[in-house]
């Protein structure tokens, strides 16, 4: 739930900012859309990189996302959220991307350096540092794979919806939206994604103690 | 006592529920669901420890550099968007249909006599059977397109149909106008065969521009289904007749009107 933002007061002085900064590029002066992009750029990289699991990837997502808002700034309602919005864009492109890639992959089918889901990196680098014996580290190393092997399994729509969610606190309303469906459907969406990520890592994570494991509890 | 189901227990950890305090007094009194409700919380858990980079302080401005140089002067107008040479062929009919409408409904406040309210009835019926006629030709066109799209290289696993799919998102637009516009004329016929028509495009619209034999496979099943390339040959040839048939008394219009509404 990392996009809520600080209070009421907050997010109405930033949507006030963003409101002006969109009139003022909209008039002819570009450079008062570097105040959006350098607003909202960490929060468009953390969902992209949630979707795809590639810093690479997420980074051109973020670059693209922002071309497509300056495109279609015309289009942009003044009443609407800027960061919302741009959400939008990066989420819908984030899709194809994946869609892309799928398709790219399923092409070369030869295993590559890369794992099935785009981690370039040795694994044990992505260890926590602080995990603590030998055999947690293997376990930790064993569940982060599954984990990530779990949410690249999921459907683009599900992944998305999961992350939208779950990840980033995104409103029924708008994963419906990106996901161009209904309410019903995205809500049964983001279900069918938790309950899919359950049922691949319920064994894995059967007792807290292996939670503990990844670092994370105190 | 009746358990919550996975479903109901997902949406309440995700805050997608709307009986959550009916599940919270339930969650209160039942161990079962609790456990279960703890079960689901572990995986979310351990998913919540996958870590997302820090792409740095500066990254805001790092994302500013590389992409301010490619960024025209100014952002397009909304109104610009209309002038993309694929856009224009909609915004032409309906540019067409609206002046055309304007031009009708001057000359039906002139002269609100009845012979004269028959014959603009009979100029803005037979506009929209022009445009509707080419529209349906047009959409039948992308559709048998579509439905005999194969990969341009045997060799290749994917069929690029996004020449079809760019066409299905201008039809689709112009597809809305006539729709309504036959609903607004009392042509229900009309009007359902454009409703299912626009289902069909807003599938191929909101399709990949690239898809698999099997992808392709359903979305022709799906065309096949609906039976809507026969629906659109009936449609269109039907218009076809009206169009050619000189000064159609109004009481024959009237017939094929209802002759179709009953289809």
């Amino acid at each position: 739930m990392n996009r809520m933002p600080q209070s009421i007061e907050s997010a109405q002085a930033i949507a006030a900012s963003d409101a002006l900064a969109v009139e003022r590029t909209l008039a002819g002066e570009r450079d008062a859309f570097r105040v959006l992009v350098e607003r909202h750029s960490h929060n468009v990289f953390r969902l992209a990189f949630r979707m795809t699991r590639n810093q690479h990837d997420a980074e051109e997502i973020v670059q693209e996302a922002f071309l497509r808002a300056y495109q279609k700034l015309g289009q942009f309602a003044a009443r609407a959220n800027f960061g919302t919005w741009v959400y939008r864009i990066a989420a819908n492109y984030a899709i194809d991307r994946m869609r892309q890639k799928q398709k790219e992959d399923a092409r070369r089918q030869a295993p590559g350096p890369q794992d099935a889901d785009g981690i370039e990196d040795d694994p044990v680098s992505r260890v926590p540092d602080a995990a603590p014996t030998p055999e947690r580290l293997t376990q930790s190393i064993e569940l982060r794979k599954q984990m990530e092997n779990a949410l690249a399994a999921l459907s683009h729509a599900e992944r998305t919806a999961f992350v939208m969610r779950h990840w980033e606190g995104c409103g029924i309303e708008e994963i419906a939206a990106v996901l161009k469906l209904n309410s019903g459907a995205a809500k049964n969406t983001v279900f069918r994604a938790v309950q899919k990520l359950r049922l691949a890592l319920q064994p894995l994570v059967g007792t807290s103690t292996q939670a503990r494991a990844m670092g994370t509890e105190s | 006592m009746k358990h919550m189901t996975e479903q109901e227990l997902i949406a309440y950890r995700e805050g997608v529920v709307e009986q959550r305090a009916a599940i919270s007094t339930h969650l209160a009194a039942c161990h079962e669901c609790r456990e279960e409700l703890e079960r689901i919380e572990v995986v979310l858990a351990a998913l919540d420890t996958l870590p997302v980079p820090d792409p740095g302080a500066d990254y805001g401005r790092r994302v500013w550099q590389q992409i301010a140089p490619r960024l025209p002067q100014r952002p397009e107008a909304w109104w610009q968007v209309w002038f993309q040479p694929r856009r224009l062929g909609a915004a032409g009919a309906i540019a067409a249909l609206v002046v055309a409408a304007f031009l009708i409904g001057r000359m039906t406040r002139r002269d609100t006599r009845p012979d004269n309210i028959a014959s603009a009835e009979q100029v803005r019926e037979r506009i929209l059977i022009v445009a509707v006629g080419e529209h349906l030709g047009h959409s039948e066109r992308m559709l048998v397109e579509l439905s005999n799209a194969e990969p341009s290289n045997p060799a290749q696993k994917q069929v690029n149909i996004s020449a079809e799919r760019g066409r299905a998102e201008d039809l689709l637009q112009e597809n809305r106008l006539y729709r309504q516009t036959a609903l607004q004329e009392g042509d229900t016929g009309l009007a359902s065969t454009l409703d299912e028509l626009e289902r069909v495009l807003l599938d191929v619209a909101h399709s990949p521009a690239e898809v698999t034999p099997k992808q392709l496979e359903a979305i022709r099943q799906k065309i096949e289904a609906r039976g809507i390339l026969f629906k659109v040959r009936v449609v269109g040839k039907e218009l076809q007749q009206r169009q050619e048939a000189a000064q159609p008394a109004p009481a024959q219009n009237d017939s094929r009107k209802k002759e179709r509404n009953k289809v």
